[in-house]
């Protein structure tokens, strides 16, 4: 057996899985009969026709495949796919703070600049003192339109500040 | 005269100075930013959509409205000018379109798209206001039966026009549907899948997921792709009059796209994409007069029937929403869902219980169509200007402000997370080509399947043939199947391949 289509090869792995975890979760619950069905059902249906449907999208990838190039993934993004999701993380925590980890909300002004700091590495290059007026613009704008304008309930300065 | 008494009530409605505010806003919101290169109408209303909360219901559905139209006007000016389509229906605006902006030729390229897209409005508001209601009446003769089989259809309608392997688009769907599972289950109040998150009880909010998907997944996709992709020089804008042989030529080609988007719109599942494409599919099919550029060297009339096309649509894929609340494409799944935030189920009974709502936002669309021309026209000059905002600000700006829209969701980090969360899976998705938009149909209809689903077959006592023993029910589900009969027959399967992956 021989992989003649990698993403769907994969893509049906995935589907597979997927359908698995839900409907292995499914069966927890009260599956209920066809007239009375129970929080269990129709997740436990869906789930083992996912699977069921990943099974062909795999077996089909490894037949003769429509595509020319093999249906290779290629190569992973993975500077911009860390950094994004580290500067996704750092805005979270600052923004509002870790209890578990005790750490204190330092709110947005300071989960901004964080955010366009780290967001900024996901570039393969990137000029310091930009990325300093960028931060301060869009920190402008996000306290203008966000906090002024449109009035979410966003904490702007370190908790400890503010009392 | 209903659709007199109707419409004047609706420009009762949508005519006071606080709602043309708004119309005004969300036009300008949202062509300011679809306008920017690879955030489409989607993108753009997950990500305002947190500005209409504190709305009253009216007028943040009018304000949507304005942005929805905002920007899908703003992703046609972006295709047009930097061969960057903002979404999947501006896809064929970009073939003749750049090339005229290339040729000099943007101005009367932005105009015809303009004019185009207001007359197609015009004529998809009247369509509505006209032949509404009575689809409503239909749709009240609805049972559970009817309703699950509707969505069935709607759903098979998204994986038939999704593009690559109609098996993928029919994993992703299951997968959104399973997704919507996650929360409480409304009949027994049991917490699935939440892992004792508290967070989760509501279930996932789908602007967490679109904005994931759309925002972060497409930034992640972006970066990782070689740069020459992703900067392409700005030519310079000359003249924005159309002269009187484009004039001529377009004047034939609005109509036939207009009349093209108008009837796809209406079926659930159609939607602007496939308009769009079928609208210059056609105009391809035709003629060529005299001197005319051949299309797919700056025709004009290549950009004057697609951009009609897409805006009847868009405009007459209100109808299946508003009437039977089912939403025909992913943009609409979004609406939907925006009106549930402000308490609106969508369907026939909102035609009848609120008519103001109803009959306002149906001419606030055809206000946000007007607006967008008075706007947009003079505008032009700017956006070019905006477009030379380097892809390396943008980009950290776009990752802030979809942080910033999901933690004002449920105002706690775990929404912020979730956004990266699904913006590593939906990188993966990218790459492994699964198309998001069915997911995220399934997503948005899977709660309103499910408990359908229950109810039909605690009527029927566990009977599976009520679905077929009921005529209306067994025609959606014979049309849904004779779609995926049409959609797996290799000449269609071809062309299907061919139309996406066109130029």
């Amino acid at each position: 057996m021989s992989i003649k289509n990698q993403r769907d090869f994969v893509s049906g792995l995935l589907f597979t899985t997927t359908g698995a975890v839900f409907a292995v979760g499914a069966a927890s619950y009260s599956i209920g009969t066809a007239a009375r069905m129970g929080p269990g059902y129709f997740p436990l249906v869906l789930g083992i026709m996912l699977s069921a449907l990943g099974i062909v999208v795999t077996v089909r990838a490894t037949r003769a495949g429509p595509d020319e190039d093999g249906g290779k993934i290629g190569a992973w993004a993975w500077r911009p796919l860390l950094f994004i999701l580290l500067a996704n993380l750092a805005f979270g925590a600052t923004l509002a703070g870790v209890p578990g980890l005790s750490l204190p909300s330092l709110g947005l002004i300071p989960g901004i600049y964080a955010l366009i700091f780290i967001a900024s590495h996901a570039a393969a290059e990137r000029n310091l003192r930009e990325v300093a007026g960028l931060a301060t613009g869009l920190s402008v704008i996000s306290y203008v339109v966000f906090v002024l304008l449109l009035k979410l309930q966003l904490p702007v300065w370190p908790a400890f500040f503010s009392r | 005269m209903d659709l007199i008494a109707n419409l004047s009530l609706g420009f009762h409605v949508a005519f006071t100075p606080g709602n043309l505010a708004f119309a005004f806003t969300g036009c300008l919101l949202g062509t300011l930013i679809g306008v920017l290169p690879g955030i489409g109408p989607l993108a753009t209303i997950s990500m305002l959509l947190p500005a209409t909360y504190a709305l009253p219901p009216v007028s943040a559905l009018i304000m949507l409205a304005g942005i929805y139209y905002g920007a899908q006007y703003g992703g046609s000016t972006t295709a047009i000018l930097v061969n960057l389509p903002g979404d999947a229906s501006a896809v064929v605006t970009v073939v003749d379109g750049h090339r005229m902006a290339r040729l000099g030729r943007a101005g009367p390229a932005l105009a015809a798209a303009g004019i185009g897209s207001f007359f197609a409005g015009c004529v998809g508001v009247l369509v509505i206001a006209a032949f509404a209601p009575q689809l409503a009446d239909v749709a009240f003769r609805f049972g559970p039966a009817e309703y699950v089989s509707l969505m069935v259809l709607g759903l098979i309608g998204a994986v038939v026009i999704a593009s690559g392997s109609l098996l993928k688009a029919v994993g992703m769907m299951l997968v959104g549907l399973l997704l919507a599972s996650i929360g409480t289950d409304v009949n027994s109040g049991v917490a699935r899948y939440t892992g004792g998150i508290p967070e989760l009880a509501d279930g996932i909010s789908f602007i967490v997921i679109a904005m994931g998907v759309f925002g972060y997944g497409g930034i992640i996709g972006n970066l990782g792709s070689p740069k020459s992709e992703r900067e392409i020089p700005i030519s310079k804008v000359k003249g924005l009059l159309l002269s009187w042989e484009d004039c001529k030529r377009i004047v034939p080609a609005i109509l036939r796209g207009t009349a093209v988007g108008t009837a796809l719109g209406i079926l659930p599942g159609g939607g602007a994409t496939v308009s769009s494409f079928a609208a210059y599919a056609i105009e391809k099919k035709t003629k060529l007069h005299d001197g005319e550029v051949p299309f797919g060297e700056g025709n004009i009339r290549g950009v004057a029937a697609p951009e009609s096309a897409n805006n009847a649509a868009s405009q007459t894929s209100f109808i299946p929403l508003l009437t039977l609340g089912i939403p025909p494409n992913a943009v609409m799944a979004l609406m939907v869902g925006a009106m549930m935030i402000h308490n609106i189920q969508p369907g026939p009974q909102v035609m009848t219980s609120n008519p103001e709502l109803f009959w306002g936002l149906i001419v606030s669309m055809w206000i946000g169509n007007a607006m967008l021309i008075i706007l947009n026209l003079p505008l032009i000059a700017i956006w070019v200007k905006l477009l030379r905002v380097p892809y390396h600000w943008l980009f950290p700006a776009i990752v802030l402000f979809c942080a910033i829209g999901a933690y004002s969701t449920h105002y706690s980090p775990l929404g912020i997370w979730m956004v990266g969360l699904f913006g590593a899976i939906g990188y993966a998705f990218a790459k492994l080509e699964l198309e998001s938009a069915p997911l995220l149909l399934g997503f948005i209809l899977g709660p309103a399947m499910e408990e359908n689903l229950r109810r039909a077959m605690l009527l029927s006592r566990g009977d599976w043939s009520t679905f077929v023993t009921s005529g209306v029910s067994a025609t959606f589900l014979a049309v849904s199947a004779l779609l995926v009969l049409i959609a797996l027959r290799p000449s269609v399967r071809e062309k299907r391949e061919e139309v996406f992956l066109e130029e």
